[in-house]
């Protein structure tokens, strides 16, 4: 093999490695929502390319208040789906729209847009 | 909220618009509690609610949601009360309502009309936006003032401006007006991007490659000093497609990055950019080239995918925006104005300002705006578009009447019971919506596809370039390019996210028209599997109540005088077979007299003295005891006995004279239903209460084979759930309230709704015209429904899994064949077009007709 076709191998080889430590070997930190005066769990999520956080975490039995904001057009992230609970919500550009439900037993729950492009993780504890 | 100071007093509780009336230091008021799904949340609430100091008692009923609230106004104001009940994880259902304010620029102004709608008696929250320009105000709907709202912003110094529509629109779910207009401008802006990435494709396309092109090829030579700067030029004018027509792909990817995930948009960026920057290095170091045939440029590339996939993308959002169509005819269904009476005065109100107990006046032609009971006058009235029935159904005094359907004949009056969000269509609409959102089962599946797909799409588009480079023919960087853009462009994760979500809300959609709610993606997908259905008999097979079927005579008796006789001796029961045969003999135009000396006898029947005669109605025990001889009748008593009917002997002047029958009729398409299930290879099951004779009457008179008689109520789950240990996906149809516990238990539990009654929680599926034939049109739905996602899936795996190895350059080695990425990018662009087009199919879906 000639020399240029070594560096081109090797480059691939670590691109590919760097796709699959890119795009898979994340770990979210998860981030806690906050008591609200209400009695919610309340935690603010932003839309765009992805949630942000994208982890959160609550304690089971106590209601729970995940307020998303879109801030994109993309079509693929208009709704946010809780299939687990049941939940679902259109997601205006610009608006802050609640999604309350209460998660009855510990486990983690995966919540997504439509088409499964986004996905996000409830931990309940 | 209803905020109800007291059941008897609901109408003019809210014609007053006052605070709940308080007695010697009690308060009473009733709150709608939303959110509530068993005994144990309505026991959360109450103790939520009896915690607090002043509370005396709380009750909450669970079946309509209510929480009757006894309290001290002296020491518990009502807004602690809806906070306890929000702390427990309930909603308390106040009414919203959003008021745009015309000229409401600072935050000062905020604050004016923020305060002073607060003061407003029944305002709970006032919520300004400068943002917006409106005001959302939660208030009780039966104790606002409307006026005083109106006062209360112009003492601020605003007033209210025009709605559009001429009533402003209620805040929350309603509204989609927002997302369409957002749609539309997406849409636009993408055309317009469009025309410009395809207007700069043309002279791109056939400059890069003079050598193909006669005239260009003599005047600008391979290799040559003009050819270089003719491209160098070329990419100049690509570079505003790259950035402006291709940047929703950029910033996409970009929000992706930051999340370490990758889209469509990601593929579609280091695509194109891919192909730019090695034709930038092309033109600027040709040098580097071992030949100047390597030095090729791919403007044309960049230009043609960017065009190719924005039009792709202007063309689903056109498409997408028609899958959600049955719902924003449901919402185009609300009326807008209300004819009311107030103070004695016929006023014109926005739909939202009419509170329950409001009197409403309708008119011929006149669009129902509420629900309601009918209070004065009788009409003819269209529910086909809740109902789908399209026969117009007879109103009279006391029936109910549904908001949005057309009143047809007649004029009257009604007395509003749901208003607002509380309405029929409101709940259908919410119903309909929030099963669109849920996924199918099916959709998990594809879900952990899609995480993994684009990744993989990357790495295959690595390795591919890689192995090219390595073994391909020459020129080898060329190749490895090429087959690197293709590979990215084709893959098409869209298509595949696309399939399921697109086809269910179609799908749900066309259900809606029908009336039919499926109220969620599981329920749509296993209503396709179904191998039993479990019929309940009374009210879903039934009628559910007595009918006169049959009147028999003995020699020498008139049908008509027997049946006389017998209803003018029934008139003063209240036994419910006694109204059967008053109500039958009342359809023959038969004219009634009163009965003298009526006597019931309990257990054995009834009698008296009607024009002189002496009538006896009862069983063969009352007939036996005033020594009557019934001899010649008890073979008809039989055999109407044996057809599961209710015989019942009368007597005239002591001698037996006939026999009057009745029986809870067939609902006249029960049986072309059931036929059409068996059709569908259902198996149909009746399960009912009654004993086996006249379950197997009625099973014979409909066609059903199987029949599970004298089941108790409290079995019929069980029954369910033996059916289910058989190894089939099991139905059950019945009328969800005393059915509830097989309902749930069933796969798919379809309740049997009448009237505004549409939220029958322990139903998966509710069809909200009484008739089996929406049963069938359900199955029909929901086959038709996976079988479209099924359709769309297929292809857009299919697609996937062919077009991303041609890409890579799977079948070079043998045919010779490696996709041009120019062809790659209409393949992408036109997949997910076609999954969402195939979608749309469904909109034409008809249920099949029933014969006449």
């Amino acid at each position: 093999m000639t020399p240029d076709r070594w560096i081109v191998l090797v480059a691939g080889l670590l691109l590919v490695a760097f796709i699959v430590w890119f795009f898979w070997l994340k770990r979210a930190k998860g981030v806690r929502a906050a008591e609200a005066s209400s009695g919610h769990q309340e935690a603010m999520i932003l839309v765009k390319g992805g949630y942000t956080p994208d982890t959160i975490i609550v304690r089971h039995g106590k209601p729970v208040r995940l307020n998303f904001r879109r801030e994109e057009t993309a079509s693929c992230s208009e709704k946010v789906v809780f299939a687990d609970f049941k939940k679902s919500a259109d997601l205006p550009t610009g608006e802050t729209v609640p999604v309350e439900f209460v998660p009855e037993k510990p486990g983690e729950y995966e919540f997504a847009c439509a088409m499964g492009m986004f996905r996000g993780k409830l931990i309940v504890e | 909220m209803n905020l109800v100071s007291d059941q008897e007093d609901k109408r003019d509780a809210a014609a007053r618009a006052q605070t709940p009336v308080s007695e010697a230091g009690k308060a009473r008021i009733d709150l709608t509690i939303g959110g509530m799904s068993g005994r144990h949340c309505a026991q959360a609430v109450e103790k939520a609610l009896e915690a607090i100091a002043g509370v005396s008692a709380a009750p909450v009923n669970l079946a309509s949601k209510v929480a009757r609230i006894t309290y001290d106004p002296a020491r518990v104001e009502v807004p602690a009360l809806l906070r306890a009940v929000r702390r427990a994880g309930y909603t308390p259902g106040a009414a919203s309502l959003r008021l745009p304010i015309a000229n409401m620029h600072c935050s000062s102004c905020v604050n004016h009309i923020e305060g002073g709608l607060k003061k407003v008696p029944g305002v709970i929250s006032a919520n300004a936006s400068l943002g917006t320009g409106a005001v959302d105000i939660e208030y009780e709907p039966e104790s606002v003032d409307f006026a005083a709202i109106r006062g209360a912003i112009a003492a601020a110094g605003h007033r209210i401006a025009e709605a559009k529509a001429g009533a402003p629109a209620p805040a929350g779910e309603e509204d989609v007006d927002p997302e369409d207009a957002a749609r539309d401008r997406e849409y636009r802006t993408l055309m317009r991007k469009w025309w410009f990435a395809a207007a700069v494709s043309i002279p791109v396309m056939a400059l890069s490659y003079p050598k193909y092109i006669p005239v260009l090829r003599d005047w600008l030579p391979v290799g040559s000093e003009e050819l270089r700067i003719v491209w160098a030029l070329l990419g100049v004018l690509t570079l505003p497609v790259l950035l402006w027509s291709g940047s929703q792909f950029f910033s996409g990817m970009w929000d992706g990055l930051k999340h370490r995930s990758a889209n469509m948009h990601t593929l579609i960026a280091i695509g194109i950019s891919a192909a730019y920057l090695y034709s930038v290095v092309a033109v600027a170091y040709p040098d580097m080239f071992p030949s100047a045939d390597l030095a090729e440029v791919f403007w044309d590339v960049t230009a043609v995918v960017t065009a190719l996939v924005v039009l792709g993308l202007a063309l689903e959002i056109k498409a997408k925006g028609r899958t959600s169509e049955a719902i924003k005819k449901l919402i185009g269904l609300q009326a807008k104005t209300a004819r009311v009476i107030r103070d004695g005065k016929e006023v014109d109100l926005p739909v939202e300002e009419v509170v329950a107990g409001d009197i409403v006046i309708v008119r011929p032609g006149d669009k129902i705006p509420v629900d309601g009971e009918l209070t004065q006058g009788a009409s003819a009235v269209d529910e086909s578009m809740i109902t789908g029935e399209s026969m117009p159904v007879e109103k009279k005094v006391g029936d109910e009447v549904i908001g949005s359907t057309l009143n047809k004949t007649g004029s009257f009056q009604f007395r509003a019971t749901k208003v607002g969000k509380d309405t029929a269509l409101a709940s259908i609409i919410r119903m309909v919506k929030d099963a669109q959102g849920s996924k199918a089962p099916i959709q998990r599946v594809v879900d952990l596809v899609s995480s993994y797909f684009v990744p993989t799409v990357m790495i295959l588009a690595v390795l591919a370039s890689v192995a090219w480079y390595l073994v391909g023919p020459d020129p080898r960087i060329i190749y490895a390019t090429v087959v690197l853009v293709t590979t990215l462009i084709i893959a098409c994760p869209c298509a595949l996210g696309l399939a399921t979500p697109t086809s269910l809300t179609v799908g749900i959609g066309k259900g809606a028209e029908n009336g039919i709610l499926i109220r969620s993606g599981d329920a749509l997908q296993t209503s396709q599997k179904l191998d039993s259905l479990i019929l309940d008999k009374t009210g879903t097979i039934t009628r559910g109540e007595p009918a006169l079927t049959d009147v028999v005579v003995a020699k020498g008796q008139d049908e008509v005088d027997v049946l006389r006789l017998a209803a003018s001796l029934e008139r003063g029961s209240e036994h419910p077979l006694g109204e059967a045969i008053v109500a039958g003999a009342q359809k023959k135009d038969l004219r009634l007299t009163d009965a003298e000396n009526f006597a019931a006898i309990p257990g054995h029947g009834v009698g008296g003295r009607i024009d002189g005669k002496d009538v006896l109605l009862g069983n063969a025990k009352l007939m036996r005891d005033r020594k009557i001889s019934i001899d010649a009748l008890t073979g008809d008593w039989e055999r109407l006995a044996t057809e599961g009917k209710t015989p019942m002997y009368v007597a005239i002047d002591g001698k037996a004279a006939g026999l009057v029958a009745v029986a809870d009729t067939v609902k006249p398409d029960s049986k072309q239903a059931i036929d059409l299930l068996k059709k569908m290879g259902i198996e149909v099951v009746m399960l009912t209460g009654d004993n086996q004779r006249t379950a197997d009457a009625i099973a014979r008179e409909v066609g059903v084979d199987r029949v599970l008689a004298e089941v108790l109520p409290d079995d019929k789950a069980h029954e369910v759930q033996k059916l289910q240990l058989e190894g089939k996906t099991v139905g059950m149809v019945g009328d969800g309230i005393n059915d509830a516990p097989a309902l749930a238990q069933a796969d798919v539990g379809f309740a049997i709704g009448t009237g505004t009654d549409v939220a029958i929680e322990a139903s998966d599926v509710t069809l909200i015209k009484g008739s089996l034939i929406g049963v069938v049109t359900a199955i029909e739905i929901s086959r038709a429904t996976m079988r479209n996602v099924r359709q769309n899936l297929v292809g857009a795996f299919g697609y996937n899994t062919l077009g991303v190895p041609v890409a890579m350059g799977l079948l070079y080695p043998f045919f010779g064949i490696l996709l041009s990425p120019l062809i790659a990018a209409a393949a992408m662009a036109f997949s997910s077009v076609t999954v969402v087009t195939n979608a749309n199919r469904l909109r034409f879906f008809q249920p099949r007709r029933v014969a006449k």
